[in-house]
């Protein structure tokens, strides 16, 4: 009997005992690692402790007089109804806690806005569902969007837990120098997103048809996980932002890098039934899934679905002349690599989870004769 | 004290008009009589409670742990939209012009409101609104789901619900401005001459202001939803900046009816508070003059301090300054008013009965949540709380344990003045404890969750973000299933209550402090046919 019971609490223990090894009870804002990460902390700390003092006072009051003035103790009620004095003394001070307040809250909105004299400047354009990065004047463009482990746990019911980073991960993330003044310039292609990162300590509306401009710049080398912070449809909570610092050395080397992937030619070269599924399947992940959905039945008034779809199961260069020039409702993805484009046809026509049987495959240099994509 | 009693007029008049209710259930459509709308926009109102607290339900449990357990997520942004909708104006708003068409014209010795068949009409408008919004969670592509704000453009990407969405919002805009016509039109004609504005119950007053306010802030409303009508059908561009519009001006618009349309929900709040308080305190209120003043100057400045909703879109920086600081400036007279309801308790003699309770459960909650809008107020700091859980903890503290638990602490106050039976005391203090607990475990975590970095309207989370939000979801359903012994005590104490005798003044001394007390309980059908001569004063 003793020992089933310590049995028992030891297992109950040790149950408690992981789950508070992966609670995660963080109470505060970030102090981040900017500068003004740092400022705004600071703000937020001195509001809050102003607030906690006259929470202090005035609930302490009021508890000091539920306990000491009830009837049931005796207490017989006073009839005074004003104080004039009391009444300009309590409106007199907040106003003096009120103008400290806006000062240092002044300068830091000051500072915010200052974006002269930056050292690069980044084109951030919020879509829907993902964001696309510009460093203007280097050539480097590239999109970045939800990492495909996260995307795929979140619409087949996988457990979270298993996914790193579940939701906070991309394919491409953000690569800054440390130490540099960067200036972004935000916009979006459709619906208001608005871009955030906390631990840079402020966040900026990407609105279609116009330019926001912010700066930072990054104090320490690391990775910085935000999300998009403005309802913009059905996968708002799906497209987050990763930015990664690095020396300035080691970012020098990214550009490079990323430029000599951004030149190469993509390689046009048959493949097999499989290789073109397994693309297929990755460039659908990406680039389809949130309108036509993991199961190919897309959102009835908003979506159509792929499953059984007449155009998807016809000609196959119809097929490709659409999802190259797009419609007012889907955009075009004359983006897709050749062989994305081939790769992500034959997945859609014979996929068994999207319901599709056709038997074809489509390879990469089929494309190239129906469209030309210089 | 006053000499009014129930009035016989059958020797009075000659008219054809009936001397009672219709009879039977064409009397809910047909009345006129201001305690039976008034009954008809309480009753609606919970039930409306109950359906956007259901969609609250919904949201919770689909937070309750990460990954997509129950909705699509398009689903999930129709339920946060829906249930800000259903709350505000099937809920909130309806209730409080409850309370005004059931308390105003006794509080004032008027027979009825001004223009009663009008009444009726604004009540019905209000259905309408209310039911062709609901009707839109039935149609192809679904209710709105862009957030009940209605940003274009995603608004725009709405399907076939959006002109019925935006008509229903027109509808419901009429039924408030009319009703405000009318609560001001009684109470600036139809006070007993003995009454001047100075001798007002705080409750009137805050109505007397919020009728102005609405009047004023609900057309806006109509237009900006007219805007998106005509961008969407009549290839207008106000929003669009390919036609040289900009989707801005639109956040300009709705929040120049927006901010105050928050102060609607929360004056007449006030106003309530200041007349339980002091009932249960045993003491007049404290700085009558003071609480009119700042009244008046928090419904003024509410009107210039709009784009506080807009820090983060890109405004000039001259523009985020001056919003800044007129932002700041609402703490002080909101400071007042619970300085003086504090200073209203103290040396009084209280005792914690149900209303008590919940107005004092009022002023402490709404107070922290006045705390997070002063943080909220500094702007750089803004932007790391702008769209995050953090504004979510913000904004329910001061409708959920503000509005809300001052409407219940007014309808236990009330109750047994409109139904002359009492309620039952040990489930009421178990309806307060219950909901003060809950609905703490349910938005207490809510701050840390925004801090800690979660946007507002997603279906699901990091990994981090689970715990709050899994205690967050526990408190709710607490207080959802609180809620349910609510609606069994105000049915029970429809139908008899405790069976205890109730009196004409219901609580200790409570003649001193509104005229309804000097009227029997249950209150006669017409009451103050002839004016009341002498006007009890707690305040000067």
């Amino acid at each position: 009997m003793k020992k089933t019971k310590q049995l028992f609490a030891g297992a109950t223990l040790a149950t408690l005992g992981l789950q508070t090894a992966q609670a995660d009870y963080t109470l505060n804002l970030m102090q981040g690692v900017t500068k003004i990460s740092n400022d705004v902390y600071d703000l937020h700390m001195l509001i809050l402790w102003v607030c906690v003092f006259i929470g202090i006072a005035v609930f302490g009051t009021m508890f000091y007089s539920m306990y000491h003035h009830r009837k049931s103790r005796g207490h017989q009620a006073a009839n005074f109804h004003e104080n004039t004095t009391v009444e300009i003394i309590w409106t007199i001070i907040p106003t003096i806690i009120l103008v400290a307040m806006a000062i240092p809250a002044t300068k830091t909105m000051l500072e915010l806005d200052d974006v002269q004299n930056s050292d690069m400047s980044i084109k951030v354009t919020g879509r829907q569902w993902y964001w696309d990065y510009e460093y203007l004047g280097t050539g480097v463009h590239f999109e970045s969007h939800l990492d495909a482990a996260s995307e795929k746990a979140h619409r087949d019911g996988s457990d979270p837990h298993s996914v790193p980073h579940y939701l906070l991960s991309v394919d491409r993330p953000l690569v800054v120098p440390v130490g540099k003044k960067i200036r972004f310039v935000f916009t979006s292609a459709d619906v208001i997103h608005s871009w955030w990162v906390p631990d840079l300590g402020w966040k900026k509306d990407a609105n279609p048809g116009f330019i926001n401009e912010a700066w930072t710049s990054v104090d320490k080398p690391g990775t910085y996980r935000g999300q998009c912070t403005e309802l913009c449809g059905r996968d708002h909570g799906f497209m987050p932002i990763v930015v990664i610092a690095m020396e300035q050395g080691d970012y020098d080397n990214w550009v490079k890098t990323t430029l000599a992937k951004q030149e190469e030619k993509p390689d046009l070269s048959d493949l097999s039934r499989e290789q073109l599924m397994a693309n297929g399947a990755a460039v659908y992940l990406k680039n389809c899934v949130s309108c036509h959905q993991i199961d190919g039945a897309g959102a009835p008034g908003d979506y159509p679905a792929l499953r059984g779809s007449a155009k998807v199961n016809a000609g196959v260069d119809p097929l490709i002349g659409f999802l190259q020039a797009g419609t007012s409702k889907m955009p075009s993805f004359a983006k897709l690599k050749d062989n994305e484009l081939a790769a992500v046809i034959t997945y859609i026509r014979n996929a068994p989870e999207l319901g599709n049987k056709v038997g074809d495959e489509i390879q990469p240099k089929a494309i190239t004769p129906v469209y030309d994509d210089e | 004290m006053s000499a009014v009693t129930a009035e016989h007029e059958h020797d009075d008049h000659h008219d054809h008009h009936a001397h009672g209710p219709e009879k039977g259930w064409l009397r809910w459509i047909v009345t006129t009589n201001h305690k039976d709308i008034g009954t008809l926009y309480l009753l609606f109102a919970l039930a409306m409670f109950f359906v956007g607290g259901t969609m609250a339900m919904i949201i919770r449990a689909e937070l309750f742990e990460p990954g997509m357990q129950f909705v699509d997520p398009k689903f999930f942004n129709s339920m946060t939209t829906m249930h800000a909708l259903v709350m505000i104006f099937g809920a909130v708003m309806p209730a409080f012009v409850g309370l005004a068409n059931w308390m105003i014209p006794m509080m004032i010795g008027a027979p009825d409101m001004a223009l009663p068949r009008m009444n009726n009409m604004s009540f019905w408008l209000l259905v309408s609104g209310v039911l062709l919004l609901a009707s839109t969670l039935f149609m192809e592509g679904g209710a709105p789901a862009g957030g009940w704000t209605l940003y274009p453009p995603l608004v725009l990407q709405t399907g076939k619900a959006l002109p019925f969405a935006i008509f229903s919002v027109h509808l419901l805009g009429i039924s408030s401005i009319l009703g405000a016509i009318n609560i001001v039109a009684t109470i600036l004609n139809m006070r007993a001459p003995a009454m001047p504005l100075m001798k007002m119950p705080m409750f009137v007053w805050t109505w007397l202001i919020t009728g102005f306010l609405l009047i004023a802030i609900m057309p806006v409303f109509a237009g900006a939803v007219t805007m998106l009508l005509t961008d969407k059908f009549f290839h207008t561009s106000f929003f669009d900046a390919a036609g040289g519009g900009d989707p801005v001006l639109y956040q300009h618009i709705f929040w120049f009816f927006g901010h105050p349309e928050v102060y609607v929900m929360i004056l007449p709040t006030f106003g309530v508070a200041s007349t339980i308080i002091p009932v249960f305190a045993r003491k007049p209120l404290f700085g009558y003059s003071s609480m009119v003043y700042a009244t008046a100057s928090i419904a003024f400045l509410s009107f210039i301090v709009w784009a506080h909703h807009m820090f983060t879109v890109g405004m000039p920086i001259s523009g985020e300054l001056y919003f800044m600081y007129a932002t700041m400036l609402i703490a002080i007279p909101t400071g007042v008013k619970v300085f003086n309801w504090t200073a209203t308790m103290w040396k009084g003699a209280m005792t914690f009965e149900t209303p008590m309770l919940f107005s004092i459960a009022f002023v402490v909650l709404f107070t922290l949540g006045g705390f997070t809008g002063l943080m909220m107020s500094i702007a750089p700091v803004d932007f790391q709380y702008h769209d995050t859980y953090f504004i979510v903890a913000h904004f329910h503290y001061t409708l959920v344990p503000a509005s809300v638990f001052i409407l219940m602490a007014a309808g236990y106050f009330w109750l047994p003045k409109w139904t002359g039976h009492m309620y039952n005391e040990k489930i009421g203090q178990l309806h307060f404890w219950l909901s003060t607990i809950s609905v703490n475990i349910l938005f207490f975590p809510q701050h840390f969750l925004g801090l800690a970095g979660m946007p507002r309207r997603i279906p699901d989370y990091a990994i981090q973000f689970a715990d709050w939000n899994m205690i967050s979801s526990i408190g709710g359903f607490i207080f959802g299933a609180s809620q349910l012994l609510f609606l069994w005590i105000v049915i029970d104490t429809i139908k008899g209550g405790t069976g205890e005798k109730v009196t004409d003044e219901v609580w200790e001394d409570a003649h001193k402090h509104g005229l309804e007390w000097t009227l029997p309980s249950p209150v006669p059908y017409h009451t103050f046919s002839t004016p009341p001569t002498v006007i009890p004063c707690d305040h000067n």
